[in-house]
This record gives C-alpha cells, structure tokens and sequence, in this order.
C-alpha cells in the first residue's frame, strides 16, 4: 500500500545474451587447458608417476624378457590407470576453491555440458599425453610392434572412459578435505571393466585373434560413459556445491 | 498406496510401524533359516560328487544371494532419495550398507571354505568370486563416503548418486569379469528356470533363503529406527519414546 517505486531495470535476458552451448564449451575448454600449460608441473606429475610406475616393475618382480612381454600391457594399463587416478583430485578442485564452479553451475547452459568440455580439458591434458608415452614404454618392456599399436588403440579408447568416470568421483570428493584416498576407493571398483578390456585385447591380439569387436565393446564403454558420466558428475557436484 | 507412501515421511510413524513388523522378522526369519539349515545340514542327501563338504551351500547361497539384492535395494532407496527426497531411503541405505559389506565378506568367506575340498584352493580369480570382490569395494566406497561428508543431506544425496553410478557399473563389471575368467558352477536358482537339484536339496535352501531375507529385513529395521532415534533426538516424541522405557513399539497413546 503507499507509494510505488518505479525502477528501472534493464534485464538482460540469459537465455538470449549468453553464449551457446557449443560456444561456452569451447571457451571452457580453452581455459582449462590454457591453465593446465601454465602449471607445468601438474602437466607433468603424472606422465611422471606413469614411467617411475612401470619403472617399477622391471626392477621389483623381474626385469627378464618372457615375464615382461606376457605382462606389459597390464603394467601399462595399471600404470595409466593410477596415473589418471593421480590426477583427478586436480579436476575440479581448485575450480570449487576459487569459486569458478558456482559461477560455472549458474550458467544458463546446463552444468553436464562444462562438466564434459571441463573431463575433454582433462583427458587431453593427462591422458592423450599417456597414450604417447606409451610406445617408448613399451618396447622398454619388450612388447612387439604389433602389440604397441593395439596397445595404444586400447588406451586411445580407454582413456577418455577413465576419466569421465573418474569425473563422477571427483564431484562427490571435491567438496572434502582428503578427498584424494576417498576418491581412489570410488572409483578403482569402478574401472576394473575398463582394465579388463583394455589389457584383454592386447592378450587377444598377440593370441592372433581378431580384436575388432573387443576394440567395438570398449568404445560402446566410451559412448556410454560420454552419455551418463558428466550427468552424474554434474548431479554430484551441485551436490557438492549446496554443501559449501 | 499413495498414502502410505507420504506416511513413510514421518519418522514418528515409521519408528511405530517397524517396531510393529520387527518381532514378526525376527520370528519367521529365525523359524525359516533354522529349519533351513537345520535341514540342510543334517536330513538333506549328499552330493554325490562333491560329498558333504557341498553343504556349506546353505549358508553361501543366502548370503551371496543377499549381498547382491541389497546393494539393488540400496540403489532404489538411492533413486527414491535423489528424486524424492524421502529421508527414510537415506536411513534404510545407511543402515542397509555395513549390513550388505558383512553379508559380502560372509560369502566370500564362506565360497573360499568350501573352494578349499572342492577346487583344492582357497582363493581363485574366478569371474564371480571376483565380481563379488568388486561388489565388496562398492561397499566399502559406500560407506567411506557416507561417513565423510559432516552434513547429512550432502552425505544422502552424494551417497545416493554414487549407488546409483554403481548399480549401473554391475551389469558391466559382471559381464566383464565374466568375459574375462569364468570356472565358477553356474547360478544355483535361476527364476527363469526349474532347478536342476532335487527337492530334498533345493527346498531347504530355498527355506534359508527366505529366512536370510526376512532376518535382513529385520535387522535393517532395527538399525533404521536407531538411525531415526538419533536423528530425531531433540523432538519430543523420541524423549517420549526413551522416557516410556525405549522400547522398539510405540505407545498408542503417544499419537
């Protein structure tokens, strides 16, 4: 009752002054691996951790060339596999320290959409950096040509699966103080089919058999884990975020 | 249905209910599961191939059976939390999921006695002991996570997303380990088909089956109303409830 205020407001309507969806994907993805040059050491630690890994197996069980040949792709799977553990602590955490995130989950484009360009940031920055690795590694233990070439193929495929599921754990720990371990515990149960098919195809392959449909179950994993893991990932985080 | 359903959003009425179904777990449960075993392990004929040592059955079929129904449980109970928001699913997932962990180490633990006469070794990396292992992690992550976050409506939803993430990894994890290393004797019950063991076997482990149910449900029960006590504590019905003995069964006049 009284008197009415007249403002003026001029709204800017989100919708239509915002970038789109393709555009803000882009841009997040820019800016993550803009930030993730700039902090080489983060960009090195687990190509690092990933040789000293398999670096340890030659020295701790036997450094003879059967053993090697019959193990190595599972000691180069295990070892890319803890080496994108390693590094999915970094995902969103300092993003959720300084505040990125929340300015991220109130976007008008939905949260799932920078959750993936954010794990694309990733996957490029940690694991593509893996797959290359890889073949120097892996004559290192004496695998053949054959085998480094399937290899690869595999890690090209499996990778991308480890860390948009790694991104799921990485939303729910983000917001706690250790969350690194808890993270570990999550997510390892949750990539041993990754591992399996993974170290799988190259045994297949060096058995002589064809592997095209192994290769085709593992990038059914890939799509599948594109589709879900970053709406899990985003349900997780503003989880997170409520929370802070 | 519906009623019950917005019913299940009071505390007060979910701690009478259950104190009114629990002694009839209990009962039953313990009535099946005896008869079960009992049955099982003193009427029922011998395996001829595998002898008596097979009898151990009765007691890993129920728990590995268990283990495995109540992390799907658990993934309803999540989706009921993510989307309703009911408090009680969180409840039955905290109380359910140290109950499912014990279940999985009982069945695991139970597999390697009777691995030992029957396959010579206590542990092999056979597809479904390994699938259970997996199972078990689930768990353990489950639970890890529930007690980290200080907040317990984070910890609901955080918990409830991540069961949901793992119900839909089993079937992948399963027919992975399954592709990878399978010597395991096939599924005893399937509800698809007629049993291949003769009755004298088959019903009494299906006794202890049901037995095992009814006790999970039991003790989940008992374990939801401890949650609900505690975390109702500062209301005045649960100073009621204490000052009235603590008895699980709520007094008809406390409504």
């Amino acid at each position: 009752m009284g008197q009415q205020q007249s403002l003026s407001i001029t709204v800017l309507d989100p919708v239509t002054t915002s970038p789109g969806l393709f555009q803000s994907m882009v841009a997040v993805l820019q800016r993550d691996l803009r930030l993730s040059i700039r902090q080489k050491q983060d960009l090195l630690n687990p190509l690092l951790f990933f040789v000293m890994v398999v670096a340890l197996f030659p020295l701790g069980v036997s450094p003879e060339s059967e053993f090697l040949k019959e193990a190595g792709a599972g000691i180069l799977w295990v070892g890319a596999l803890l080496a994108t553990l390693l590094s999915l602590d970094h995902l969103f955490r300092f993003d959720y320290e300084d505040g990125t995130l929340e300015q991220m989950a109130l976007q008008p484009q939905p949260l799932f959409v920078l959750v993936l360009a954010k794990t694309l940031a990733h996957w490029l920055a940690t694991g593509l950096p893996l797959v290359i690795l890889t073949p120097m590694l892996g004559m290192m233990l004496f695998l053949d040509g054959n085998s480094v070439a399937i290899l690869c193929l595999t890690l090209l495929i499996g990778t991308p699966v480890l860390s948009l599921i790694g991104s799921v754990g990485a939303a729910l720990t983000v917001g706690l103080r250790a969350g690194g371990v808890l993270l570990s515990l999550l997510v390892i149960p949750l990539y041993i089919p990754v591992l399996i098919f993974g170290t799988g195809t190259v045994m297949a392959a060096a058995g002589g058999s064809d592997v095209s449909g192994h290769l085709a179950l593992m990038a059914a994993m890939l799509m599948l884990a594109v589709i879900l893991a970053p709406l899990a990932a985003a349900a997780a985080l503003k989880i997170s975020l409520s929370a802070s | 249905m519906w009623q019950f359903f917005h019913k299940l959003g009071s505390p007060k009425w979910f701690y009478g209910i259950a104190g009114r179904f629990m002694p009839w777990l209990l009962g039953l449960g313990l009535v099946l599961s005896l008869a079960g075993i009992v049955w099982g392990l003193a009427f029922a004929p011998q395996d001829y191939l595998q002898g008596n040592s097979y009898r151990i059955i009765f007691i890993h079929v129920p728990t590995a059976f268990l283990a495995q129904s109540v992390y799907m449980m658990m993934a309803v109970a999540g989706v009921i939390t993510l989307v309703w928001k009911m408090k009680l699913a969180d409840v039955f997932v905290r109380a359910a999921a140290p109950v499912g962990a014990i279940l999985t180490v009982l069945a695991l633990f139970t597999g390697a006695v009777w691995g030992k006469p029957t396959w010579g070794t206590w542990w092999i990396w056979d597809a479904r002991l390994t699938s259970m292992l997996i199972l078990l992690f689930l768990y353990l992550g489950i639970i890890g996570l529930s007690h980290a976050y200080s907040d317990e409506k984070t910890a609901a939803r955080a918990v409830a997303v991540l069961t949901v993430v793992g119900v839909v990894n089993i079937p992948i994890i399963k027919y992975s380990v399954n592709w990878w290393n399978t010597l395991h004797q096939p599924a005893t019950f399937k509800l698809t088909e007629k049993p291949t063991m003769v009755p004298e076997m088959w019903v009494p482990l299906l006794l202890a089956v049901l037995g095992t149910y009814l006790l999970f449900g039991w003790v989940s029960l008992y374990r939801m109303q401890t949650e609900v006590l505690r975390r109702e504590r500062r209301t005045r019905w649960v100073k009621d409830v204490i000052a009235a003995g603590g008895g699980s069964q709520l007094k008809s006049g406390g409504a």
